[in-house]
Parts: structure tokens; C-alpha cells; sequence
């Protein structure tokens, strides 16, 4: 069976490139494509925490947790684009260093 | 068998993921992230948790990727945005972002491969349990969970007025205060 470390080496390998990508990119919109790499990352540790729980017990609280984050995920989401709607509604781009004022 | 299925698909992930990440034009990056979606349920699937893998294709590689291709419908404007787009991001803009990752990854790795060894031969030694099937999930989530059930709906419900409220053009606004309505 696979060991729970490649699953990991995985998960951190996933996490990283969404780091990277959060670091890295200044339209907004990657930038919370870069989330969503981030979140899944995540919910592959949860997915492969509840299978390799116990033998003897079906465990499905990892399953129950990636519920809630794919909940959390359409929210963000939900949210994230219409704030980059209202961004290209009144600046005419999507470039995050240029939005350093507050109040305009 | 299904340790090669799986470093197939792990590196399927991890190959479209960095595509998603350096594509300059939005569109090629969504695909890409259909695909990196796609393969991540095949993890699932590998794992058993056969539930989460449909939800998985349903949900981002269905609802996900439908809302934020209609945002790029209504944003993209072809060559111009792309040419924008190669001027925010290229290599010599990322160098300070690439460095700060890996150091990041550097650690991540060195804490996997310096975990408790016994913690980590028992983990590998387990027996898998046996597979979850739905009616189970739906019994634990209205069972011993059902305050989640109750938080993630308040959560789509103000993420819902959020994303109404926001994206409501400020024109409308201002006449329906005009008007006394609000």
C-alpha cells in the first residue's frame, strides 16, 4: 500500500507551489487560484489522515472535514470574485501594488 | 500496482499545479487547474474515500471553475490583458518569491524525513480500514456533527449577502438611497 509520507511529500509539495504562487503573482485573480491549490493541498492530509486511521474502525471524519472545507473553498470563492469584479469595475485592472490606498 | 498509479498521478498534480501557477493567460491556467483538480480526485479514489472524490469533481472541477470562467469571460479583453499580464509576472519579478519558497519546501522536507521513527514505521505498517460508505458519513455528519452542517450554511448564507452586497454596482446604490428604500 502507499506510505502516508509520499501522500505527504505530495500535500507539501502542492501547499509550496501555492505558496509560491500567492508570493509571486500580482493579478488577483491567480492569486486566489493559487488559494484553492493551497486549500486542496490541504484536503488531501485530511483525506489520507482519516484512511490511515485504524484498522479496526471505519473512521470518516477526515471526509466530514473536507466537507467543511469545500464549503469554505465555494464561500472564498464566492466572495474573492466579486471583490475582483468590483476591482476591475473601478480601477480598470487587476494589479494588487496598485491598490495602496484605502480611501480614494 | 497502485504505487505507480499513484506517483503517475502525483506527478500529473504537481506538473499541472506549477503550469497553473506560471501561465500567463488565465484561461490556459483554469484548464490547468481542471486537470490538477481531476488528478487529486484520482487520489482520492486511490485512498478510498470514494464520496469525496465525486464531490471533488462536482464541486471545483464543476461549480469552481464555472464561476471563476464566467469571471474571465466578463474580464479578459485577449492580446491586451495577456500583454499586462507578461509584464506583471516573469521570471525576474518572482526570483525573491521562488527563493522564499523553497527555503519553505527545503523545511517541510527536512521535518517529514526527520519525524519519530517509530511513529512513522507504525503508520506505514497499519492495516488500511475499510471503506466509508456514504450512508456512514451521512450519519455521522446529522449525528455528532450537525453544528458543522449549521456553521457551513450560515457561511454560504453571509457569503452569499457578501458577494451580492460587493458586486451590486454602485449606480443602484446611490438611486435606491435617493429613493428612501434602504
Amino acid at each position: 500500500m502507499i506510505p502516508i509520507s509520499w501522500i505527504l511529500f505530495l500535500s507539501l509539495s502542492l501547499f509550496t507551489i501555492g505558496i509560491f504562487g500567492v508570493l509571486a503573482r500580482r493579478n488577483l485573480l491567480f492569486i486566489l487560484i493559487s488559494l484553492e491549490l493551497m486549500l486542496n493541498a490541504v484536503v488531501i492530509v485530511f483525506i489520507a489522515a482519516s484512511r490511515y486511521h485504524s484498522a479496526s474502525m471505519a473512521n470518516s471524519d477526515g471526509q466530514i472535514m473536507y466537507l467543511l472545507v469545500l464549503t469554505l473553498a465555494a464561500s472564498e470563492i464566492a466572495v474573492g470574485l466579486s471583490l475582483v469584479i468590483h476591482m476591475y469595475r473601478q480601477h480598470h485592472h487587476l494589479d494588487i501594488d496598485k491598490l495602496n490606498k484605502l480611501r480614494d | 500496482m497502485l504505487d505507480t498509479i499513484f506517483i503517475i498521478t502525483a506527478a500529473i498534480i504537481l506538473i499541472s499545479a506549477l503550469l497553473t501557477i506560471t501561465a500567463h493567460n488565465v484561461v490556459h491556467a483554469l484548464l490547468y487547474l481542471v486537470v490538477t483538480m481531476l488528478a487529486i480526485s484520482l487520489v482520492f479514489f486511490i485512498l478510498g474515500a470514494s464520496f469525496a472524490a465525486a464531490l471533488q469533481i462536482i464541486v471545483y472541477a464543476g461549480a469552481i471553475m464555472v464561476l471563476f470562467i464566467f469571471v474571465t469571460m466578463m474580464l479578459h479583453q485577449g492580446e491586451k490583458s495577456l500583454a499586462k499580464e507578461r509584464h506583471l509576472f516573469h521570471f525576474s519579478t518572482s526570483i525573491t518569491a521562488l527563493l522564499l519558497s523553497s527555503i519553505l519546501f527545503c523545511e517541510l522536507i527536512f521535518i517529514l524525513f526527520l519525524a519519530p521513527a517509530d511513529t512513522s514505521t507504525s503508520m506505514v505498517t497499519a492495516q488500511f480500514s475499510p471503506f466509508i460508505t456514504v450512508k456512514q458519513i451521512g450519519k455521522q455528519l446529522y449525528g455528532p456533527y450537525s453544528l458543522l452542517v449549521v456553521i457551513s450554511a450560515l457561511m454560504l448564507l453571509s457569503a452569499l449577502i457578501t458577494a451580492i452586497h460587493i458586486s451590486k454596482s454602485p449606480a443602484t446604490i446611490k438611486i435606491k438611497t435617493k429613493g428612501g428604500n434602504l
